[in-house]
């Protein structure tokens, strides 16, 4: 009798110790790993491998034409040694994340929170005009005339109208106006993936949430806002704070068409202008791989600190 | 507060509904000052954001020698479609016939849209909803991978393009575009959103994991994967075939029309009218995707 019941459960330990092990794990998750297949299979191939093969070109020499020579910490030491420029570049796009990043985070979530009180056709044609930087390619352009440098760019010219200045500003040739514009073009471009992401975040959202709400007491919008609203929508939060992230440290299209690259005395220059001066002008990939990987350091350990912010929504 | 859990119900297949089931019309918790604030706030900010829709239409309807004036006026003053008609001569006399453009572009935009949305998806749901060996490294990969510069990556990818032997096709265009990191970062974080509950009614009822996230995952998440589909819709559009498509034959009509704007300033009419079409197209399949992320809204609920 006693024998039996010994057994029974040794069996039983037996049985839930094959559970546990990963080869009976994988064969019982075996759809899900059909399902993600086709996926991680080009990912593999078309974004795991170049990131791996950019962060070991990084501890090379790679002139693009010839095979790369391993030179180990050396394209690094310089980085941080020798490189002033970089070091310029860095302190730009801290303070650019820093600024624009928290930013246009809210402004995203502002909008897409106000856009949805509307209804129907209204409603699409709202979220249009808001998302309508995004959508107009290089819709920056438009920047350029207002900050034309000579009396006839509407910014100059509104500013003599009302005799605020006395002369012509070259707004994107003087070293103390550069950063600031950048910041603010950057907050007019901000309303793009986590906008829409949040748009169609607030679609889903249970309105029977909002009954229930009412119900308990939550008195006026702003309540609802931070006790219904966010919390319901965390995973679109997290989201949008990653593509936020990785916008506003990579940003360097708009330092490059509406300061240039170099800009003057280095006042635009931001991580991602400096890694195409070296990768794209220089050819040196060694080089421009391992400002890549800091910048891949930075946001990663930024990303870490914002999720665990996020975390505490709605508590 | 305590997150309540979220509670799907069907109406659809009732014949009447009652008037307290009824979706409510009004909505709660709505001052009238918060509504002026918030929509003044809208209103003088959508100014600004209007400003290069505005630009492109007006440059689009300028005749040349608006176009040419100096300093620049924003608003057309003798709107003309010359531009337009411009173009459209323009246009029957390439190289190739520029239908052949247009159709590459359908390929390479659909193809790339659609396989991106679906594999995507695909993968999202047993990473947002099943418990298995590997799934946080799998996942962690993609957030991480968003956050490498593109442009560094770009030589290796090439290299991997030319030694899979896709180069100067439209796979080379297609397949790196499947294995974007964002759009499955959006489905899975929507996926998540949905309760359990949805998934383990249709499992006793004997759905397998194929049926149950084709009819019941993907319905329940449109919103997302429509905005995932302007996303990639925008992206697969601007492509102009870079270094992978050699071919003539193969080009985008992205790459076709700014052929044309770059004739200097005799196309200037015919080029601001291709900033129009360039910028036209995804605008028009944004409303479509756009108004079908509302209608989710007054049809919610599951559907079988």
């Amino acid at each position: 009798m006693a024998d039996k019941t010994v057994n029974t459960s040794e069996n039983s330990i037996k049985i839930a110790k094959n559970h546990k092990s990963l080869k009976y794990q994988i064969h019982k998750n075996r759809a899900s790993y059909f399902m993600m297949a086709p996926y991680f299979i080009l990912f593999f191939f078309f974004t795991v491998l170049p990131v791996a093969i950019s962060m070991i070109l990084s501890f090379t020499n790679f002139n693009v034409l010839e095979m790369p020579d391993f030179v180990g910490w050396k394209n690094y030491i310089k980085l941080f040694l020798e490189d002033d420029i970089f070091m310029i570049s860095l302190k730009n796009t801290l303070l650019f994340a820093v600024i624009t990043g928290p930013i246009s985070y809210l402004l995203c979530l502002l909008f897409a929170w106000i856009i949805n009180e509307f209804k129907g056709k209204l409603r699409a044609f709202l979220t249009l005009i808001f998302y309508a930087p995004s959508i107009c390619g290089n819709a920056y352009v438009v920047w350029n005339l207002i900050l034309t440098g000579d009396r006839y760019g509407y910014l100059n010219g509104l500013l003599l109208k009302y005799e605020i200045i006395d002369e012509a500003i070259v707004w994107m040739k003087t070293e103390k106006y550069v950063m600031p514009i950048l910041i603010i073009v950057q907050l007019w471009l901000s309303l793009g993936t986590g906008f829409l992401a949040f748009i169609a975040g607030l679609q889903t959202i249970d309105k029977s949430l909002y009954e229930a709400a009412a119900i308990d007491g939550v008195k006026n919008r702003w309540q609802e806002l931070w006790f219904v609203t966010l919390p319901a929508m965390k995973p679109q939060l997290m989201f949008g704070a990653v593509m936020q992230i990785t916008q506003s440290f990579a940003v360097a299209d708009i330092s490059i068409n509406l300061a240039g690259n170099p800009s003057v005395n280095y006042a635009g220059a931001t991580v991602v202008t400096h890694l195409l001066d070296y990768g794209s002008t220089r050819f040196e990939m060694g080089y421009a791989s391992a400002i890549a990987t800091i910048l891949f350091l930075l946001m990663v350990g930024t990303n870490k600190l914002v999720q665990r912010l996020l975390r505490r929504v709605g508590e | 507060m305590k997150r309540r859990q979220r509670q799907i119900v069907d109406y659809s297949n009732r014949k009447w509904v009652p008037f307290w089931m009824r979706p409510k019309e009004k909505k709660l918790n709505r001052s009238k000052a918060g509504n002026g604030l918030l929509f003044t706030l809208m209103f003088i900010c959508g100014i600004f954001m209007a400003l290069p829709l505005v630009m492109i239409i007006n440059n689009a309807l300028k005749p040349l020698d608006e176009l040419f004036q100096y300093p620049p006026k924003i608003f057309v003053k003798n709107p003309t479609l010359e531009n337009f008609s411009d173009l459209f001569v323009l246009m029957t006399d390439t190289w190739v016939p520029f239908s052949r453009y247009i159709m590459n572009t359908i390929i390479i935009t659909v193809g790339g849209m659609v396989g991106h949305v679906v594999i995507a998806s695909l993968a999202a749901y047993p990473l947002a909803k099943h418990k298995f060996p590997g799934k946080n490294i799998l996942f962690n990969m993609v957030v991480l991978s968003m956050m490498f510069s593109w442009q560094v990556t770009q030589i290796p990818q090439y290299l991997i393009i030319s030694w899979l032997h896709i180069n100067n096709t439209y796979l080379a265009l297609i397949l790196p575009a499947w294995s974007f990191g964002m759009g499955l970062y959006l489905m899975k974080q929507f996926m998540e959103q949905l309760p359990d509950t949805l998934m383990e009614s249709a499992k006793i009822d004997g759905a397998g994991e194929w049926k149950i996230f084709w009819r019941i995952i993907m319905p329940n998440v449109k919103p997302a994967w429509l905005t995932l589909a302007i996303f990639q819709f925008q992206q697969m559009w601007g492509n102009t075939g870079g270094t992978f498509l050699r071919d003539e034959e193969l080009k985008p009509l992205q790459y076709s029309l700014l052929q044309i704007t770059q004739g200097g300033p005799a196309r200037a009419g015919a080029g601001a009218a291709v900033t129009f079409v360039i910028a036209a197209v995804p605008i028009i399949f944004f409303l479509v995707c756009q108004s079908n992320i509302m209608e989710t809204m007054t049809t919610s609920g599951m559907k079988e």
